[in-house]
């Protein structure tokens, strides 16, 4: 008989009888799961699941740009290339370093080393922050080049390039336009990417304080991990966002 | 064992077997802690990778630049999700549910550009 109920294993938390009722080892194991290993298991089962959510919402601004790079190709490749290769790849290091810093972080919680654990992730904010600060920069000069899509965004430099000392060729006004589209999809994808770094570096303050408490350091690795699982993804959605904003045509032919 | 009423010899025997409610997985006895050496070296791998990208980026592939592009950016992409993401040391359930995941967006891009490319079929 294939009966879940009858083939469950027997229940020896009951909380009815208080003299049965203990904490297996750690004070974070949760009555309704049998085992600490069910418990971390499940855990990275729900962590996963989220995050598969997380690769449909960016796969979405992604397929957008698949499309917009084929139907306004000669745009993209103008815009593209106002983009700084020096920070756009600057930025890829600092964030696989910051990664680099995270797994270190989960291994140190594993091996119960609280300094360690608190200096990691120390490093992993600190690149994660230094990010967002390129970011900024970049930001900012296509604000002050009006390069942000809408009303005041001036297609000068991609309608007339030799004016400014640029290699391009001109493009027609209507084409021209189109760099908007880039830009959007730009700061669209970039800029979720952005929040993304900016919720994980408000998490990585919470754990910090709970890591400097001793909370994972006896045993207990969930948080940390899990929160390690959330910081690779927002890296390899950025291993994807560099090649595809910053490299689209940069060999001139 | 204060087992529940349907629960008798066989039974007992059966938790062996099916574990449904997934206690006794052996899976759940090798719980692998990923060395720092190794890490080290993801970390190299994915910094050369990134080297790679941008020297490829100035040599004139044709149509081929986008697809070594993104040929890096998937291997990259692996690496970490491998061992950085710990998934090759995951139980079947979680490579299961990452592989599923993929899978299930690879479908719906596919299908999403099969409507695209056709509705215009012809008149390019």
């Amino acid at each position: 008989m294939d009966n879940a109920i009858a083939a469950t294993h027997p229940h020896t938390h009951e909380t009815a009888v208080p003299a049965e009722h203990h904490h297996e080892a750690l004070p974070q194991h949760r009555h309704h799961f049998e085992t600490q290993e069910q418990q971390r298991e499940a855990g990275t089962f729900g962590m996963w699941l989220f995050l598969l959510t997380e690769i449909m919402f960016f796969g979405g601004l992604f397929f957008a740009y698949l499309l917009y790079r084929n139907w306004y190709n000669e745009a993209f490749v103008v815009s593209s290339n106002q983009l700084s290769i020096p920070l756009g790849a600057a930025n890829t290091a600092i964030l696989i370093t910051s990664g680099f810093f995270m797994a270190l972080a989960v291994w140190a919680a594993e091996v119960r080393k609280k300094t360690l654990l608190v200096i990691f992730l120390v490093l992993t904010t600190v690149f994660g922050v230094a990010f967002l600060g390129i970011k900024y920069v970049e930001y900012h000069e296509k604000w002050e080049k009006h390069h942000i899509p809408g009303a005041n965004f001036d297609v000068r430099e991609f309608v007339n390039p030799h004016a400014y000392g640029l290699k391009e060729k001109p493009l027609a006004p209507d084409m021209a336009q189109k760099t908007q589209v880039f830009f959007f999809l730009y700061f669209a994808m970039t800029g979720m990417h952005a929040l993304h770094m900016i919720i994980g570096v408000g998490l990585l303050i919470w754990l910090l304080w709970r890591a400097n408490r001793g909370e994972f350091s006896s045993g207990y690795v969930a948080p940390i991990e899990n929160f390690g699982l959330y910081w690779h993804f927002v890296d390899i959605v950025w291993l994807f966002l560099f090649p595809l904003l910053y490299l689209i045509n940069r060999h001139p032919v | 064992m204060a087992a529940a009423p349907l629960a008798e010899g066989k039974e007992e025997n059966m938790t062996e077997f099916h574990d449904p409610s997934n206690v006794v997985n052996p899976e759940h006895a090798d719980h692998h802690i990923v060395t720092p050496a190794v890490y080290g070296m993801v970390f190299a791998a994915l910094l050369v990778g990134t080297a790679i990208t941008v020297g490829a980026a100035y040599v004139n592939l044709g149509i081929l630049n986008p697809v070594v592009a993104l040929a890096i950016a998937c291997t990259k992409a692996v690496i970490v999700i491998l061992f950085f993401m710990h998934v090759k040391y995951q139980s079947k359930l979680v490579k299961l549910t990452v592989i599923s995941g993929f899978f299930t967006f690879i479908v719906l891009i596919t299908m999403t550009l099969t409507d695209y490319i056709s509705r215009a079929w012809g008149l390019w």
